[in-house]
């Protein structure tokens, strides 16, 4: 029973780890069709960001909850400013443009910081006992995150005028632009927007897989097939796809071992697309966010 | 065709061939062993044009049938000892993959950047796969696929005598010759009616089926030659470099394909040939200095080219020079269809 | 050795240079410096362990030229940067055996780099050092693989750990040719002391949620963990194994672990009481040691965060190289190999090192070492270690005409399932 408990909660944590990392390309993907191929490279400044802050004495909650969404809010708004806006309705040029972007960053952070980082943040919450199974208390600790920040995304495109603006600019540009909307700053914010909750993920992983310049490339290729399963709707496709694909790769790792789980789940996201070419939320759930 | 196009072309082939009938005289023999890995990924680079110029279809993954090629040639090599009936079946497993892939893709209307995922993924799924293969139980006839390390690639041999192997200059030549055969077959292919509906379903696909033509069928048929030409590329990189290694599916040749055929232009297909060679000498040139950052210039090099230079070297030296003779306008209007036409200075376009 | 596939013209026009070398007046050599190529990825992914490994190359290069060379000549070091890439290892070996036509060749991380070069530079017949350490059992004449194997240092920590835990291991490895035969020497060791192997694990490069793994490691309660895990994702199992608390209770034990100064990404709290094994460490305490150290931070352009077998083993080979210069009197390839088999051997940093001749492989020392708060102390050492899971594949005092690598597929070579 200890043992069923837990290994749900390690595959609740796969999802919500799948959710995490695909939900600041999620909302970028969602509002503005852009597809973010430099988005593994900003979580590795979020990861980045905090092992900065704390070195320079910033406590470590402060570091991952504010410094790295600030800041790698920050890089994304220069990045549309000198980069995407150039390329919007170009939805294959911005991808390759991202690309580079990628490559660009991977190069650069290596030779500030070279290959590794020399310091180390652990995670702040030790482990937890269920029955005789130690667990990580980090790792509950991001489940519930992920539930508050997808719960906080909702909130601001749902609730604030911000939200309106910006679901408004999406659907019609023009339209907005008529009614006296700035539909460039509008891009620009949500960017930023999209680029913070990326930095947030990256600072809240950072103690759990380490930061290195090339960390970016491990979650690109998943959370790029997390947000095309799921679709253009932003959270309910995150969700459902992070879902079906989390449960897939933890239910067949745990029986036959981690090769054949990484496979399983980009096996399953191939059908998944196959039978679904829009995402889950093309065909269930269309008009959720 | 245009005279002035038939002259370009006749100019082209004088000098491949002249190329390769000097460069062993002149170049130095580990010049000649290199120059055969560039002449594969340059193949590679025109499959990918191939498709993606003249068909629209954005593969991220052409690295699969690349890497399958190069599997194909190694395995079938080691088992029969010959190597004739190794690059048949070589480019026979690249075309039947892509194929299956592509029956797979367009029947089931995928397209776009899901096109891109998928195609992405399998290329990944094979990149974990065959670096799993390490161990004597993974083995196809005689020979072991050998995992992360990879398996030995025997060089080609004679048709007719498979116990005499083919020097480093004369793999060179062949490497040339299937380089050059495959570029004028590819161009013959795009002049053809069957490159001409291709061309007119990437333009627009919509108006393509209405007229009658099954867009799925010829994407598809478009689809499985590039998947065989890169096979053919696969062959060439094995012979290249004597070793087969499931690199070969990674994200990195994966990412140089897409930049060969931006950096030389969408729509031509000598541009990804010329910028697979050149991109081959940056980055080997890189390797050397050690000074830059290998990742940071190509990835400079993607972001300048996709802002500034969106359709390649080729296509805008094109558009420069036959501007300049003042025949841009018909030129032009015929090359691009009825794309939407860019200003003829390449500048960004301002945000929508 | 010869390559028959080479007509006697390729064979002249690639050993042209040292051929013309040979027959010019010696005045006109002493000028001419020794050439040496190193190639090492210092970029890709692999430059956490090239990076260094280069630098201390170079600073043996350097120490070789203040003291006036070799032979009276300098080393000129010509650097390639493959960039974690096979194609580029394949492509530069030739560029320096054909192209540049140097004397030996420092080169080589990954195995499959190995493999990919061993052929060419046999065929044009130019001497290669490999520096890392590997799964062993390559038997090549023209090949010397200086790192240590597996009967050196796996041999000897899982009896020291299973003395000082108990007898049921857990291993995990890397999902690749190097993670299976570890895991397969690690198997074997645990059965001849006489102890159980619990389960074996593989997980690809890229696998950073090792969740799964930890619940299954506490739900076979192991007396220890045995870690072939490899790389930069990798460091997420000993953070994640730290995060859950589970290595206050079943410890760990690796011989890959701190190689690329890992130890130093993960809090002392998730690295204490880890034991592990290799040929060299920063920390072992000789005036030699001390020495290099303090020389090769100060020289290196670069951090090195730490210093580790991979780094100490690339100054040593250099070394062991131009001994076998100095000894043989000339870089005529054929009497550097003699010379070096006849053996050599060089007291550096690590301590001993000799050439075994019938491998081409080393008899060193091999040590533990204890990880606490961030720094490996040294338990045991052992000393003079031979190659033994080699030399049971391979006599090339017996058959020189060799050129195998007989653990690429598993360790059926050497009678081990």
């Amino acid at each position: 029973m200890d043992l069923f408990l837990s290994l749900v909660l390690q595959i609740i944590y796969g999802i919500s780890n799948l959710a995490l990392i695909g939900l600041g390309l999620a909302i970028i993907f969602g509002m503005m069709r852009v597809i973010n191929l430099a988005h593994g490279e900003f979580l590795m400044l979020g990861g980045y960001t905090v092992i900065v802050a704390t070195n320079n004495g910033v406590n470590i909650w402060i570091a991952m909850l504010v410094c790295a969404p600030l800041v790698v809010g920050l890089i994304g708004v220069i990045v549309e400013r000198v980069l995407i806006r150039f390329l919007y309705g170009r939805m294959i040029d911005t991808l390759l443009a991202t690309w580079g972007l990628s490559l660009f960053l991977i190069g650069l952070v290596t030779t500030i910081f070279g290959p590794q980082t020399t310091t180390t943040i652990s995670p702040p919450i030790g482990a937890v006992q269920i029955g005789e199974y130690g667990s990580s208390g980090y790792e509950m600790f991001l489940i519930i995150i992920t539930l508050a920040v997808i719960g906080g995304v909702y909130a601001v495109l749902r609730l604030t005028k911000l939200g309106l603006l910006a679901r408004g600019t999406m659907q019609n540009a023009d339209m907005a632009a008529s009614l006296g909307v700035s539909t460039p700053r509008i891009y620009m914010l949500t960017f930023g927007f999209g680029s913070a909750v990326a930095g947030l993920a990256g600072g809240l992983l950072a103690p759990i897989t380490g930061v290195v310049p090339t960390i970016g490339a491990i979650y690109i290729a998943k959370a790029f097939i997390t947000v095309i399963s799921g679709g253009a709707a932003i959270l309910a496709g995150t969700v459902s796809a992070a879902t079906l694909l989390g449960s897939v790769n933890g239910i067949i790792s745990w029986t036959t071992g981690p090769t054949l789980g990484e496979v399983a789940l980009l096996l399953a996201a191939v059908i998944l697309i196959r039978l679904m070419p829009q995402g889950i939320t093309g065909r269930f759930f269309k008009k959720s966010l | 065709m245009s005279g002035a196009e038939k002259t370009r072309l006749g100019l082209l082939a004088v000098l491949a061939i002249a190329f390769t009938a000097g460069a062993p005289q002149v170049l130095q023999l580990f010049t000649i062993i290199n120059l055969t890995t560039a002449i594969a990924l340059a193949l590679l680079a025109l499959s990918l044009g191939l498709i993606w110029g003249f068909g629209g279809i954005l593969c991220f993954g052409q690295t699969a049938f690349f890497g399958l090629g190069a599997y194909t040639y190694a395995v079938w090599a080691q088992n029969f000892g010959e190597t004739t009936g190794a690059v048949i079946a070589a480019i026979a497993m690249g075309a039947a993959f892509a194929a299956a892939l592509g029956y797979f893709i367009f029947y089931g209307r995928v397209s776009d950047v899901y096109l891109g995922a998928i195609t992405l993924v399998v290329t990944l799924v094979f990149f974990n796969l065959m670096r799993r293969t390490s161990g004597p139980e993974y083995k196809i006839g005689d020979a072991l696929l050998g995992g992360f390390n990879g398996t030995a690639a025997p060089p080609l041999s004679l048709p007719w005598d498979s116990s005499s192997m083919l020097f480093p200059n004369q793999v060179f030549y062949a490497a040339m010759g299937a380089l050059i055969l495959s570029y004028f077959g590819c161009v013959w292919l795009t002049r053809t009616h069957f490159g001409q509906v291709c061309a007119a379903i990437r333009e627009n696909e919509t108006r393509a089926e209405l007229l009658g033509y099954d867009a799925r069928a010829y994407k598809l048929g478009l689809f499985a030659i590039g998947g065989g030409l890169a096979g053919l590329a696969g062959v060439l990189i094995a012979n290249g470099v004597g070793r087969v290694t499931p690199d070969l599916f990674n994200l990195g040749y994966a990412a140089q394909a897409i930049i060969w055929v931006i950096v030389g232009g969408r729509g031509t297909l000598i541009g990804p040939i010329l910028a697979a060679f050149g991109l081959f000498y940056l980055t080997g040139w890189l390797g050397q200095q050690g000074t830059l950052d290998l990742n940071m210039v190509l990835g400079g090099v993607l972001i300048l080219f996709v802002l500034l230079l969106p359709r390649g070297v080729v296509p805008a030296a094109m558009t420069l020079a036959t501007t300049r003779v003042g025949r841009g306008r018909d030129l032009r209007a015929a090359r691009r269809g009825g794309r939407r036409r860019r200003s003829p200075r390449p500048a960004p376009e301002p945000a929508e | 050795m010869t390559l028959p596939r080479f007509s006697r013209r390729r064979f002249l026009e690639a050993t042209g240079a040292t051929a013309t070398a040979l027959a010019a007046p010696a005045i006109v050599r002493a000028a001419e410096p020794i050439k040496m190529a190193a190639i090492l990825d210092q970029s890709g992914g692999l430059e956490l362990l090239g990076r260094p490994m280069l630098e201390a190359t170079k600073m043996a290069v350097s120490e070789i030229n203040a003291a006036g060379g070799l032979l009276d000549r300098q080393i000129e070091l010509i650097t390639y940067d493959p960039q974690t890439t096979i194609q580029f290892y394949t492509q530069f070996a030739t560029q320096a055996a054909a192209g540049d036509r140097v004397d030996v060749v420092h080169a080589g991380i990954t195995s499959a780099s190995r493999e990919a070069i061993r052929p060419v530079l046999n065929r044009f017949q130019t001497l290669y050092f490999y520096n890392t350490l590997y799964e062993g059992g390559v038997c090549d004449y023209n090949n010397f693989c200086t790192g240590s194997t597996p009967a050196q240092t796996v041999e000897k920590l899982v009896p020291y750990a299973m003395e000082k835990w108990g007898k049921k291991v857990y291993i995990i490895a890397a999902d690749y040719n190097y993670g299976h035969i570890t895991a397969d020497w690690v198997q074997k060791y645990v059965r001849d002391n006489g102890g159980e192997n619990v389960a074996v694990e593989f997980f690809p490069l890229d696998v950073t949620n090792f969740g799964p793994t930890i619940k299954k490691i506490q739900t076979a309660k192991p007396d220890f963990v045995m870690s072939a895990l490899v790389g930069a994702a990798h460091i997420s199992f000993y953070r994640q194994y730290g995060a859950a608390g589970v290595n206050k209770e079943i410890p760990l034990a690796s011989t890959t672990f701190t190689l690329g100064g890992e130890h130093k990404l993960v809090s002392a709290e998730e690295g204490n009481g880890m034991i592990v094994s290799f040929a060299y460490f920063e920390e072992i305490d000789t005036p030699a040691n001390k020495k290099f150290v303090e020389d090769l931070r100060a020289f290196s352009s670069q951090d090195i965060a730490y210093i580790s077998e991979t780094t100490a083993r690339s100054y040593e080979g250099v070394y062991l190289w131009a001994e076998g210069v100095k000894k043989a009197g000339t870089t005529d390839r054929a009497a550097v190999i003699e010379a070096l088999r006849s053996p050599v051997a060089f007291d550096g940093p690590s301590g001993m090192v000799t050439i075994e001749p019938k491998t081409n492989h080393l008899v060193q020392n091999v040590a533990i070492a204890e990880l606490q708060d961030q720094t490996l102390n040294v338990l045991e050492t052992f000393e003079a270690q031979p190659p033994s899971d080699t030399l049971l594949v391979c006599d090339l005092d017996a058959n020189p005409n060799q050129s195998t690598f007989y653990f690429e597929n598993g360790l059926a070579a050497a009678g081990i399932d």
